[in-house]
């Protein structure tokens, strides 16, 4: 399903509850693949699935809180904003993809799929 | 009365220590500021290294925040640099212009890093080694991986490569003399430290002159030597030595030499300025290690509140830091005339002492490879006190020399002086120590650190310490024990975490959370593996393990790799195979095109590169031909390596690749507190290696020696031997029984040699070799446990069990159907 708003078109990729509450699920098929993270709040955020150190899979991590511990080096990210959090921060940036949720379904911007 | 202005230049290790020593003496007497050019609060500069090398972050090494500052209503100005006093209107400005006026001044401003003058040196990617943004620098750069290059083989050069050789660079140490670390280190000292190093991955040229830095597009290529040689490089650190900063006591009329002089109360030719630090000159001697600082800062800061200080100089001592490599240096380390040279050199343990002795003293001190008694000699050094009665036994250490003099270690501490140094790095001694416990009640090591900042560094002195504090503080240390918090989320330890799960019946990690008051609403990614672990031993059968609390290895029953692929190991049970399990293993990698198979150090073999949506369906192959999960990931059981033993080799004495199959059979499955490896080998020859895993045995004609507490992994430890049993099911209670007790009491991540460091052999022997009662009750209760966890992950996972961890969202764009 997809559903437009004032110029935008959103696509569905899933329910709320098919990401594990404090985990995530990764989307391929985007332009770069896309780590959707639930976290203890029933928060939904997405960012670009590659650590801004050096391009671990985010959707493997630890999620805590609004951050994701990443898997392989154990840097934390901040899920709003994609930023480093700690000492590095301010060094890098996993962009992150706006969501939107209506009626327990997560939709992204389809330009996140455009080549 | 407005009181006197007291500003200090330089916000670094002397200039904060001095201020800290005045406030302990006389906290009211002064306004003081302080001007900083570096643009933030006041950090351990020795503690650069582990940052470079990623083993501290930033925050871990500031000594003092910003409440410091308020609390103590210190001024301080930041990122302003000072260019010129006036000593005669006795003001002071900064570059940005600011103005402030002084009744007294000190300076502190350190030293600058040399820089060659080679063609080149100004290309981009030639760093020095001396403050925060150096480290960014050369972080940002090994990011990228590639060659770096560092000109110097002292200390600082020798850190730097271990750094950035630790980020996974390739590092070259070019040093101009033939044996590194000279000025510290005699020639076999410094030709270990070579092997030691190239054994890390670190190349070292010695006798190389630099000639020229080269470059293309603005950036460092290479470094050109004299003999031609062009040495490839992304990152070129300089560390050829330090200048004491003095341009600025220049502008004020100072006296200087190398660099500021000062007299013993540290005045300089201006009786209202001071200099401490490496900026100062001393008796013609300038220095560049913190213990001397310290001893300044303690002198400037009577002569600032009272009573002239007298500072008399001070002997050096010097410590590498690069993990597992001990290096100690000590004054005449060399020997030289009318000295007499004691060595000892272990070659199988790769450690090298020589001791130099001067009229029946300790004159010097080199120590390699074993450097637990430098403190020690240190101490001896410094008292000058009479050596010659333990000549024969000096050489072997503390422990030893003691020991064979009927002393115990702990009386040693006592007999310690007061004025005895214990932490070099932050200049304290006992006496301070002892009084702090006492005065304060202090009963952790924590506290101990917070308080006198002893061991808070490298750390090197933290068994001294807590010996120390075991002495003064007595039995209230040992209810104490593990209040080293979980992590910033709570106040509380492993131990009283545990405790109280079992005590209060806590059944979930949210559960844990609440009673305990965590302070973060979800935890973070080392609380929650650790408490879901606790859970999950205290409660076996009944606690639902928290997939989202565990490391992704352990969630997807497989390592992740640095490409996002994952590694497949199962089981070879004891390390023998067959060739129905190779021909599967075979099978497996053709058909799923695996790209790489190793046999792993631990007897059986890995698969590499495997994609996660794949994992199911290689599982499900390997255990059609009945392989399991080898848990290569886990934190449980990880292998039994054994070697041919009795059934096939001329001296087995035993069939040790029976027993370790028995074992690995029966103890696989079960979660523990970090990995734990066991081997067993047929005779004290020793061919599986049984004496450097958690937990051994050495089958001998009598039967099976026991070992426990082995390592061989970030640092080498040999196992001790905790009991002779003679038969193997005698062996595999034992075994058990104390795997049981490590699971129960072991702090999660905290390997079983630590956990025995940390309650000590002997109560591990009271409970489970002197005691049947409690070694059966133990060994049930891990019977108990295996009943619910012997079932093989893979299995599940491959029959369906979380299908959706190992697929992506099946999204696709489908705009142009709607
Ligand atoms: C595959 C293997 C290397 C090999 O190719 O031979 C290996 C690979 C890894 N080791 Fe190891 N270790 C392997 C044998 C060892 C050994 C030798 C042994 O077991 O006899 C040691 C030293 C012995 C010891 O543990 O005392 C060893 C000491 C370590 C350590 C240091 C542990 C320590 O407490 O000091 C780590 C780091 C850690 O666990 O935190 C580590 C961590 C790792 C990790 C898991 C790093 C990680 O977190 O990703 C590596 C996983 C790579 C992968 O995905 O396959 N590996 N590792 C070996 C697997 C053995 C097996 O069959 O399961
Ligand atoms: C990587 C590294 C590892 C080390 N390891 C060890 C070790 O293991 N053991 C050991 O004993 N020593 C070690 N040292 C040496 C130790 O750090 C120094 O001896 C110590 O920091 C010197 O203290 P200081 O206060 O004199 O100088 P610094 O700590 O350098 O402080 C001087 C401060 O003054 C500031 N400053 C300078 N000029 C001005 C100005 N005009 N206006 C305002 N501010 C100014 C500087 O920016 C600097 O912040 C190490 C040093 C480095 C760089
Ligand atoms: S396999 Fe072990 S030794 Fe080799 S790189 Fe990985 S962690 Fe280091
Ligand atoms: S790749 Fe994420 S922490 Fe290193």
């Amino acid at each position: 399903m997809t559903i437009e708003t004032i110029n935008r078109l959103w696509i569905e990729v899933c329910a709320v509850t098919d990401i594990p509450t404090r985990g995530a699920r990764r989307i391929s098929g985007t332009k770069r693949p896309i780590a959707i993270f639930r976290n203890g709040a029933d928060e939904v955020f997405a960012l670009v699935d590659l650590c801004p150190h050096k391009r671990g899979p985010l959707s493997m991590g630890i999620v805590h809180d609004r951050s994701v511990t990443c898997p392989l080096h154990g840097q934390r990210i901040d899920l709003v904003t994609g930023e480093l959090m700690g000492a590095d921060a301010g060094k890098g940036c996993a962009p992150s993809v706006e969501t939107h949720i209506e009626n327990g379904r997560v939709f992204i911007p389809a330009d996140a799929f455009c080549a | 009365m407005s009181r006197e202005k007291l500003v200090v230049i330089g916000n670094g290790m002397a200039g904060c220590r001095v201020v800290e020593e005045i406030l302990k003496r006389d906290p009211d007497r002064y306004e003081i500021a302080m001007f900083g050019a570096e643009p933030r609060l006041n950090y351990n500069r020795i503690m650069l290294s582990p940052v470079l090398a990623g083993e501290k972050q930033f925050e871990d090494i500031i000594i003092n925040g910003e409440d410091w500052y308020r609390d103590n209503r210190i001024t301080l100005h930041t990122g302003q640099q000072v260019v010129s006093i006036d000593s005669d209107a006795k003001t002071l400005k900064t570059a940005a212009g600011l103005a402030q006026a002084y009744d007294r001044l000190v300076l502190a401003t350190g030293s600058d890093p040399v820089v060659l003058p080679l063609p080149g040196a100004t290309l981009q990617g030639v760093v020095a080694f001396r403050d925060i943004d150096d480290v960014d620098r050369m972080v940002a750069i090994s990011g990228r991986g590639g060659n770096a290059v560092v000109i110097g083989g002292g200390l600082l050069g020798l850190e730097a490569a271990y750094g950035l050789s630790r980020r996974g660079m390739d590092a070259t140490v070019v040093h101009l003399m033939d044996v590194l670390m000279e000025r510290q280190l005699d020639h076999s000292a410094g030709h270990l430290l070579a092997e030691a190093l190239k054994a890390r991955g670190i190349a070292t040229i010695l006798g190389a002159q630099s000639e020229e830095i080269l470059g293309q597009n603005g950036k460092v290529a290479g470094l050109k030597l004299k003999d031609g040689r062009v040495l490839p490089c992304d990152l070129l650190v300089m560390a050829v030595g330090i200048r004491p900063n003095a341009k600025l006591a220049q502008t004020a009329g100072l006296q200087i030499n190398r660099g500021v002089m000062v007299d013993d109360a540290m005045r300089t030719s201006d009786p209202s300025i001071f200099a401490v630090g490496e900026c100062a000159e001393h008796r013609g001697q300038c220095y560049g290690l913190v213990a001397p600082i310290w001893e300044m800062c303690r002198s400037l800061a009577e002569t600032l509140t009272g009573v002239d200080g007298a500072y008399v100089g001070s002997t050096l001592s010097t410590r590498l830091k690069v993990s597992g490599v001990d290096v100690f240096s000590a004054g005449k380390f060399a020997g030289g005339e009318g000295c007499e040279d004691i060595v000892f050199r272990d070659a199988g343990r790769g450690v090298y002492k020589r001791i130099v002795l001067e009229n029946g003293r300790l004159a010097g001190a080199v120590l390699f490879g074993d450097a637990v008694d430098g403190a020690w000699y240190f101490d001896l050094m410094r008292s000058q006190a009479d050596v010659s009665e333990m000549r024969e036994t000096l050489v072997f250490g503390q422990a030893a020399t003691e020991g064979l003099r009927g002393l115990d270690p702990s009386s040693a501490v006592a007999a310690m002086a007061d004025t005895a140094e214990v932490c070099g790095c932050n200049g304290v001694c006992k006496g301070v120590i002892v009084a702090e416990i006492v005065s304060k009640k202090l009963t952790s090591l924590d506290s101990v650190r917070a308080v006198t900042k002893a061991s808070a560094s490298c750390g090197s002195c933290t068994p001294l310490v807590e010996r120390l504090l075991k002495l003064t503080a007595g039995d209230a240390v040992i209810e104490h024990r593990g209040s080293q918090p979980v992590c910033s989320c709570t106040d509380y330890g492993h131990g009283i975490v545990r405790k109280r799960i079992i005590e209060e019946g806590l059944q979930s990690i949210p559960a844990v959370m609440q009673a305990l008051e965590w302070k973060t609403p979800d935890g973070c990614a080392h609380c929650r593996p650790a408490l879901n672990y606790y859970l999950l031993c205290a409660w076996p059968g009944a606690y639902r393990d928290d997939q989202q609390s565990r490391f992704v290895n352990e969630r997807v029953h497989a390592n992740i790799q640095k490409d996002g692929t994952y590694s497949v190991i199962p089981r070879m049970w004891g390390g023998m195979t067959s060739a129905r399990e190779l021909r599967a293993i075979a099978d497996v990698v053709d058909r799923f095109d695996i790209p790489a198979v190793k046999v792993t150090g631990g007897q059986r073999i890995d698969l590499l590169g495997v994609q996660k949506s794949q994992l199911p369906a290689v599982w499900a192959e390997l255990n059609a031909a009945g392989m399991v999960s080898g848990h290569a990931y886990g934190k449980a059981l990880r292998t039994v390596k054994t070697c041919v033993g009795s059934e096939w080799c001329r001296f087995g004495t035993q069939d040790s690749t029976g027993l370790g199959v028995r074992l690995e059979r029966f103890l696989w499955g079960s979660w523990t507190p970090a990995k734990v490896k066991l081997a067993v080998s047929g005779c004290p020859r020793n061919c599986a290696e049984a004496t450097c895993k958690d937990l051994g045995v050495i089958c001998v004609d009598s039967g099976y020696e026991i070992h426990v507490g082995g390592a061989a992994g970030l640092h080498i430890k040999g196992t001790e031997i905790l009991a002779r049993v003679s038969t193997e099911t005698a062996a595999i209670e034992m075994i058990a029984a104390v795997l049981q007790l490590y699971r129960e009491e072991g702090h999660y991540l905290e390997r079983i040699y630590k956990w025995m460091a940390r309650v000590g052999l002997d109560s591990v022997v009271t409970r489970v070799v002197a005691d049947d009662g409690q070694r059966r009750e133990l060994f049930d209760r891990f019977v108990e446990a295996q009943s619910t966890s012997q079932e093989d992950p893979w299995a599940d996972r491959a029959g369906g069990l979380d299908a959706s961890e190992f697929h992506g969202l099946p999204v696709t764009l489908q705009v142009a159907a709607e």
